[in-house]
């Protein structure tokens, strides 16, 4: 995808030919994020779409009690020490950022009177500053105002290194920020920065009150007692929480927006697996709304049957794919296996990457496992020149991989399996314990077990798989199969920061204790090259068109086969209103704005 | 209860026999078992149960030849039919085929795992037993520690540290087999040795074995020919529950990703596997769950048989 490609694509949108909503999908299936597309319509003059609500009250409050599941529960309630989605979420029924991402990757302002952009000369031409006006009727749950002195104070508390705030890398590309007046701030930064609204702006951009932190800042920030018992400026004021189990919340009467919320309280409660939190909201109706349920579809549309709630799926940049190990995880070298200073027998011939390329069947995958929860993209993997096209398709072609593999010179012996230079096409294929994932698995295999490659199954815990613990061998980090799947989640609506994954200096190894985040191993210089240019590049479609670069790259190359997307999956009563989940922020972006039906 | 006074007697009575046995190598004290292991009903038809399952898992495959992991979207979460006699999973795989499979390994886990903490069990109650002294409590002690050691972490550790090892010399499948069976089986063997212990220390002092001493008979062969066969008994119904045991161990390691490649198809994988669906395929989860349960109870029963018919204290109903 080319810049031009790009450019006529903005100019359909503004012509109405082609929906912003198809546009912002078309760029998710490059690679991008909503964020950074709907930025790209933004700096071209397309107007930014308005989030509309069905239900307008006329007064706040009456709605009662809405119970709300995450089946992993909250331990801590500040925004900045959140680790995981859980607290970030639990943190929002009381915290609010500047502006929060919808559903397009719009922002809509919450404590914001506007969206800054260059027509309204609120983002700097050079990309080297972005002005913020904030709301000036906001006051924080203990009755104080909320001032620009707030937001400044949040850059400080999270920069400083000895808080060790989760959020801290959002921040760290401020260089200043100049208080222009009591409810207007200026964020000067180091260097152009084309992708402005990472600071104070979704998941990692809530803001805590000055004067009850201020005490708090640096070694002393874990001992605040506000840590358990928020003050922010959200739609709900802090009533009761106990860590690892349940978070209660009443109406704040001050709530700066007009008539909302609906709710007179809402309660999330933790614990328990995604499959019976699915029922407790989709087949029994306990609960109106359950977080992150992965559960198979076929299970999911059994239990909406019932007609009592409903799986919400909407897009985000979350991609299944299968990775392969340019290095060698059988072979040790000073202390760690997969080393950098080994290259894999047989994975770097490309023959062999391609016929693995062509032995997925994503096909299957989606239809026969994942349903509506996994969408096999054909966008992704084909060549992006084609992308618009509705002839591109991903391809499973058990014949053609047999040919390639043949041509390539891997011979088939007397047990079926290929060899070549007494090197034999066996492969163990390492994953998380997940049942969609296991089937994956045996789909993969049944096809390799067609074209020759003997395929050994192993699946691992998720505690253990996922955590970073650098002294276990079976972490996805450590890599010490020669395949393995998972999903990379895209957290940052920026997708520059997804996509260092690749680039050389993020590979993962002993000396970095395995935080590296190019797990694959994979190294080119075109890739550093254009991940490096579109750091620095100003001009969101153009650098559009280089982020889209580097993912071709990736892509030609087969470093990673693509399976299936995976859209954020949530179990909604079939009773609320206004419940539309982001893809790019927290489940309770919205919150002030949920309803219920009688 | 029979009376402390008439056990004793009884055992008076039976012990010579016992002893006569010995001296001519005659098969009368187990076809004597035979005879009342034939007479105690459950345990015949647990017997009969068994030998069927293995039967079936040893032969079936030959006969029912439809390949276990042939993925066929079409025919996914089938309800039994003439083509697919026990349903299919929801990647279409016939579970017959999966089951026949998956029971020789579940079969062969649990049984290989018994006698291994049997053999364990029995040789380290046996010498403490009969030896006594600082070798007694020493062995005991050990025993303890053993006792006392966390069960599962200790097994994920082991796991994780010689799974690769084996899984290079022998292959993912007979080095798992190896690596589980070993586990569950050193794992075990504590109370069949506190148990071999007691009875030995109660049975090296009777008359019977005072004789046999008496008559010469060397260290080893008093344990072996005399003191061992009396003690069997509740050997017997231990191992019977580590059979069980072992099979739900196997099933526990599967669910934690530590077992046999996920492919594979051990029972209790396969109810792993069906559980999310047990609500509308659950021909999924009852075939592989009655195997379980049906291998797990006759067992039991063919040690309560068992132990009936090797305890001559016990006088049989008609």
């Amino acid at each position: 995808m080319e810049e031009r490609a790009l450019r006529t694509l903005i100019d359909q949108v503004r012509a109405g030919t082609l929906s912003r909503r198809r546009f912002v999908k078309v760029m998710v299936g490059l690679g991008l994020t909503a964020p950074m597309a709907a930025q790209m319509l933004a700096s071209t003059g397309v107007a930014q779409a308005q989030t509309k609500w069905t239900f307008s009250p006329t007064k706040r409050g009456g709605g009662g009690l809405v119970k709300t599941l995450w089946w992993q529960a909250p331990t801590l309630l500040n925004p900045h020490f959140a680790t995981g989605t859980k607290d970030q979420d639990a943190s929002r029924i009381f915290y609010e950022p500047l502006g929060a991402y919808d559903p397009d990757g719009n922002i809509v302002p919450m404590l914001a009177a506007e969206v800054p952009s260059q027509q309204n000369g609120q983002v700097a031409k050079d990309g080297m500053s972005v002005t913020w006006r904030l709301r000036k009727n906001v006051v924080w749950h203990d009755g104080k105002p909320f001032t620009a002195d707030d937001v400044v104070f949040n850059w400080e508390y999270v920069t400083d290194p000895a808080t060790a705030a989760v959020s801290s890398g959002n921040y760290r590309d401020i260089a200043r920020i100049d208080k222009l007046d009591s409810h207007t701030v200026k964020l000067v930064f180091k260097s152009p920065t084309p992708f402005w609204s990472s600071p104070f702006c979704g998941p990692y951009g809530m803001i805590i009150p000055k004067h009850l932190f201020q005490a708090y800042k640096g070694d002393k920030s874990r001992e605040a007692p506000n840590n358990l018992k928020p003050v922010g400026t959200g739609p709900f004021r802090f009533a009761d929480f106990k860590p690892g189990d349940i978070v209660r919340a009443e109406l704040n009467p001050n709530y700066h927006v007009p008539n909302r919320p609906f709710f007179d309280a809402i309660e999330m409660k933790g614990g328990g697996d995604a499959i019976s939190a699915a029922r407790a909201v989709i087949q029994t109706g306990e609960f109106d709304y359950a977080w992150n349920i992965q559960v198979e579809d076929e299970i999911l549309k059994r239990m909406e049957q019932g007609g009592k709630g409903r799986a919400d799926i909407v897009a985000g940049g979350n991609i299944e794919h299968i990775q392969l190990n340019n290095t060698d995880p059988w072979t040790e070298v000073e202390g760690e296996r997969s080393s950098i200073k080994t290259r894999h027998p047989f994975l770097t011939d490309p023959a062999v990457r391609q016929a693995l390329n062509l032995l997925v069947d994503r096909g299957s995958v989606q239809e026969q496992i994942y349903g509506r929860t996994g969408i096999a993209t054909a966008n992704f993997v084909n060549a992006p020149s084609r992308f618009v096209s509705k002839n591109t398709r991903w391809e499973f072609n058990v014949d053609r991989a047999n040919q390639l593999l043949d041509g390539a010179g891997w011979k088939r012996g007397s047990d079926g399996i290929r060899a070549k230079d007494g090197k034999k096409l066996r492969l163990v294929y390492q994953t998380s314990i997940n049942a969609l994932r296991q089937k994956t698995q045996q789909v993969v295999k049944q096809a390799c077990a067609k074209a020759g490659i003997d395929v050994e199954l192993k699946s691992v815990t998720a505690n253990v798989y996922f955590s970073s613990d650098p002294a276990n061998p079976d972490t996805y980090s450590h890599f010490y199969t020669d395949i393995q799947m998972y999903t990379t989640t895209m957290v940052e609506p920026d997708p520059q920061r997804f996509l260092d994954q690749f680039t050389s200096w993020e590979i993962a190894s002993k000396e970095n204790k395995w935080q590296g985040r190019n797990i694959s191993r994979w190294r080119n210089e075109e890739y550093d090259r254009a991940w490096k240019a579109a750091e620095a590049e100003m001009d969101p479609v153009k650098r559009a068109a280089l982020l889209v670069k580097t993912n071709d790259l990736v892509i030609q190359n087969i470093v990673v086969v693509p399976v299936v997307f995976r859209p954020r999956v949530a179990a909604i009563s079939s009773r609320m209103r206004d419940v539309a989940q982001s893809g790019w922020d927290s489940d309770f972006w919205a919150l002030a704005y949920w309803s219920k039906q009688p | 209860m029979t009376p402390e006074g008439m056990a004793g007697a009884e055992r008076r009575r039976v012990a010579p026999v016992a002893g006569l046995s010995a001296a001519e190598p005659s098969p009368s004290l187990w076809r004597e078992t035979g005879r009342r292991f034939l007479r105690h009903r459950l345990a015949t038809v647990g017997a009969a149960v068994l030998v069927v399952m293995v039967v079936g898992v040893v032969a079936g495959p030959l006969v029912w030849r439809v390949p276990v992991n042939e993925i066929d979207f079409k025919a996914k979460l089938r309800t039994p039919s003439w083509s697919h006699p026990l349903g299919t999973d929801d990647l279409g795989q016939d579970l017959l085929a999966r089951m026949l499979y998956g029971g020789r390994i579940s079969l062969a886990v649990g049984i290989v795992a018994m006698l291994i903490a049997i053999s364990i069990g029995t040789a380290i109650g046996a010498t403490t037993g009969y030896v006594g002294g600082t070798v007694d409590h020493t062995l005991m002690r050990i025993t303890d520690m053993f006792l006392s050691l966390p069960g599962l972490p200790l097994l994920l550790l082991i796991v994780y540290l010689f799974r690769d090892a084996l899984r290079k010399a022998l292959g993912p499948e007979a080095g798992v087999f190896i690596l589980i069976v070993a586990v569950i089986g050193g794992l075990r063997w504590m109370p069949v040795a506190r148990l071999v212990r007691a009875q030995f220390l109660s049975l090296r002092e009777k008359e019977f074995v005072e004789a046999a001493r008496g008559l010469g008979a060397p260290p080893l062969r008093q344990v072996v020919r005399h003191i061992l066969p009396n003690s069997m008994g509740p050997v017997i119904v231990a191992g019977t529950i580590d059979v069980a045991a072992a099979i739900i161990a196997e099933s526990t390691l599967s669910f934690l990703g530590l077992g046999f490649p996920p492919d594979i198809p051990t029972w209790g994988r396969l109810l792993f596997d069906a559980k999310d669906n047990l609500d509308f395929a659950p021909h999924w989860a009852i075939f592989p769950g009655t195997a379980i349960f049906l291998t797990v109870l006759s067992i039991n029963y063919i040690g309560d048989g068992l132990r009936d018919a090797l305890d001559p204290r016990k006088v049989l109903a008609r």
